[in-house]
């Protein structure tokens, strides 16, 4: 039985969707002859051939556009950002083209932005980051982390055929960690509708909502409370835009206290507007305050110790988890 | 970032009231500089600062109660930044300066106890009085499982199915409390103080622990007696020490603990742990409960140290001043069931000491001395010992060493 990676699993549904539709191209940085700065698109160049596999320069403003334009022609392009970092230098495309085209015109852009995020593996401030809230934030876009291998997988087909702009966070610290067996993939769905959260663990003491490589992070303090008594329910989100509010609030209102965990800073992140539609819409049902878990606001660091201290570690999940399950 | 903890006053102390902050956040404070002040139903003590540096946050504000080893406090390099909590102030129509004696209970104010936006919704779902619900939570919060557990208890006589509540409802069922409310008659329910509770729980730990045989001996005291009353006077006079008989039995029991180790000892796991440290717990009653401070390394003390040290530690017990550690670290307990006529009892013994001696009341007694009768101070003392380490003939010699010791007393006392 083989395994099948998370990074294999982005490659496999960029592969098979691109077999099973024309109008799906590729571009980005180094996608092509170098198959990708992590090996993502490795053999797609010969495969697919250069018209569908694009190579551009530098330009991510550049070669978002030209991906806007693509899909107003009837093309799907996937824009790969090879560290999601540099977003950034998109944002005006993204925001201002992309998320209000079918606002002001009723025309969809069917494209998915993807590429490595997050931190972890010591690759410093312009080479880690979360920048899911200004997207999030930008209304028009979907944004969707997955965390396993099958969502990896499904999540991305979903937003290849999605008809709107999808930003697909990937990070980068689960690319190879994060294994299944292809037997297990195979008997999974083969698309992961966007907008759907997934409760990962059943608990009645507190519920952990997280998304991405934080998801491990939950499960591991899980494992250590449930030794004290203390049971962890943890929701994996998936999609962040559109928010599975349902979700959320079902699961507050059965066990009554809310942790938000993410690796994403504290300031404007999504666990402070998951708190406040908590607080807006299950106020009745909280025995506790709702707790955030998040990293501090400050850039990423490189060193090493100060990397660790900054992401979210299970003992900082655990230590929240007593205070709260105390309260 | 040091974590300033809620201590434990005791062994068998669960919980602490923070009476008084002496800083404020972003103060600088020096380690070992005094920085809040607490009180436990044993003990009311100021805490020293574990560390130097600047009072970054208050965790837990005047007048609130948590457990042992809550963070009340954090000290760091500067005021905390992103405070997840802010320090809940007792009332503000009490004063900060003075202290106020006694704390405020500080689950309730004239609201009702703090609970939680769920809490309440279930209280008015179903007409609870939070009240009389005993809040389990931070600061004696009351928490969902406590209203669960109150609804149980109110539901069980019916023995209607919890419906509503099917999991909580199984994780509360075998819990004890549910029982009192439900007796027939007239009740009037009482919470039960933080010493009641720990004394209750001690009591029942120790019984479950400890294979506990008691021995009963007589002995003939007159000479102590003797000695005490002649100098009771001279002592209170010249030292301000008033002389009780404790000092003399501890003066014995401490002797004849140094020939019998297993006496002094305690089990852990399948180890016994022989105490070389000779520190005599000496129990002391208080209105509504008792408490046991220590006379530590009693075997270096002269007897006029002894006298001092139990006259101290029994006047601050009764004042609710002692330190923590002088409720701890005991490795022997005397206790003292005499004072109402009692002849002896059967005491349980304080974990996790191996044994407990009970000094029965002194009388004079008939007794046959040289095959004629005359007339001596008598006294029964009892001996409760964890048979898991010592057995009958053991402790039947330990009580024949303190007895020879007792009757055969010839130190002098002054």
């Amino acid at each position: 039985m083989t395994e099948v990676t998370y990074l294999e699993a982005i490659r496999q549904a960029m592969w098979e969707e691109m077999e099973r539709d024309p109008r799906v191209i590729l571009l980005g940085e180094d996608v092509g002859l170098y198959g990708g700065a992590f090996k993502v698109t490795a053999g797609f160049l010969e495969k697919f051939g250069k018209d569908r596999v694009i190579d551009t320069p530098i330009s991510e403003e550049g070669y978002t556009g030209v991906a806007i334009g693509a899909a107003f022609n009837g093309l799907r392009p996937i824009v790969e950002f090879q560290f999601i970092d540099f977003i950034a230098n998109a944002f005006n495309m993204i925001t201002n083209f992309a998320a209000k085209s079918r606002y002001r015109w009723g025309a969809g852009v069917p494209i998915v932005m993807r590429g490595p995020s997050g931190g972890g593996v010591r690759a410093g401030p312009f080479h880690s980051q979360n920048p899911e809230m200004h997207f999030v934030h930008t209304p028009g876009i979907k944004v969707v982390a997955p965390a396993t291998v099958a969502d990896a997988r499904g999540l991305l087909k979903a937003a290849i055929r999605d008809e709107d702009p999808v930003l697909y966070l990937e990070h980068k610290k689960l690319y190879r960690h994060v294994k299944a067996s292809s037997a297990e993939l195979e008997s999974r769905e083969e698309i992961v509708p966007i907008g759907k959260a997934i409760v990962r663990r059943r608990g009645e003491n507190i519920v952990v909502v997280t998304y991405s490589a934080m998801l491990y992070v939950a499960l591991e303090a899980a494992e250590i409370l449930a030794k004290e008594g203390i049971e962890l329910e943890v929701i994996d989100l998936r999609s962040l835009v559109p928010l599975d509010k349902e979700c959320i609030l079902e699961s507050v209102r059965r066990v009554n206290k809310v942790m938000i965990l993410h690796e994403d800073t504290r300031t404007g992140g999504m666990a402070g507007e998951i708190a406040a539609i908590v607080a807006d819409e299950a106020f009745d049902d909280l025995d506790g305050p709702i707790v955030r878990v998040t990293a501090p606001d400050t850039p990423v660091p490189y060193a090493a110790a100060l990397e660790d201290a900054f992401i979210p570690r299970a003992e900082d999940v655990v230590r929240a988890a007593r205070r709260l399950a105390a309260y | 970032m040091i974590d300033v903890i809620m201590p434990q006053m005791g062994e068998s102390i669960a919980e602490g009231t923070v009476t008084k902050w002496h800083k404020k956040v972003g103060d600088r404070v020096e380690r070992d500089e005094p920085l809040f002040e607490i009180s436990t139903d044993k003990v009311d003590t100021e805490i020293p600062s574990p560390a130097s540096g600047i009072l970054s946050e208050i965790r837990v504000g005047e007048g609130q109660t948590v457990p042992i080893n809550t963070v009340v406090a954090v000290i760091g390099e500067k005021v905390a930044e992103a405070r997840t909590e802010a320090p809940r102030q007792a009332p503000p129509s009490r004063p900060p300066a003075p202290p106020p004696p006694p704390p405020p209970p500080a689950a309730t104010s004239e609201r009702g106890p703090r609970s939680s936006p769920l809490v309440r919704k279930m209280a008015r779902e179903h007409e609870i009085d939070l009240l009389r619900v005993s809040g389990s939570g931070q600061g004696g919060r009351v928490t969902k499982q406590d209203v669960v557990k109150h609804l149980e208890s109110r539901r069980a006589p019916a023995s209607a199915p919890a419906a509503q509540m099917p999991r909580a409802a199984a994780a509360a069922a075998p819990a004890a409390p549910a029982v009192a409310a439900t007796l027939p008659g007239r009740v009037e329910i009482a919470p039960m103080s933080a010493m009641r509770k720990s004394i209750a729980e001690h009591m029942i730990l120790s019984r479950r622990t400890s294979a506990h045989v008691t021995t009963v001996f007589e002995a003939d005291v007159s000479r102590i007696v003797q000695a005490r009353e002649s100098l009771k006077r001279t002592f209170e006079k010249e030292e301000g020490v008033k002389l009780t008989y404790t000092p003399f039995f501890i003066r014995a029991v401490t002797s004849a603990l140094k020939s019998f180790p297993a006496l002094n000892a305690s089990i852990e796991g399948d180890k016994i742990l022989y105490r070389k440290d000779y520190n005599i717990g000496v129990a002391v009653a208080l209105e509504g409960g008792l408490i046991v401070p220590v006379v530590h390394h009693a075997d270096e003390k002269s007897f006029l140290g002894l006298a001092r040290a139990v006259s101290d530690l029994g006047e601050r017990a009764r004042g609710k001043k002692l330190k923590p550690e002088e409720v701890q670290g005991g490795t022997f307990t005397l206790t003292n069931p005499g004072p109402y006529g009692s002849l002896f009892g059967t005491p349980i013994i304080n974990q996790p000491q191996v044994a407990i001696l009970g000094v029965g009341g002194i009388h004079k007694r008939p007794v046959v001395v040289n095959d004629a009768i005359a007339v001596r101070s008598m006294v029964y003392l009892a001996l409760s010992f964890d048979h898991r380490l010592v057995d009958g003939a053991l402790a039947d010699q330990f009580m024949a060493d303190v007895k020879r010791r007792l009757e055969g007393w010839d130190e002098k006392i002054l």
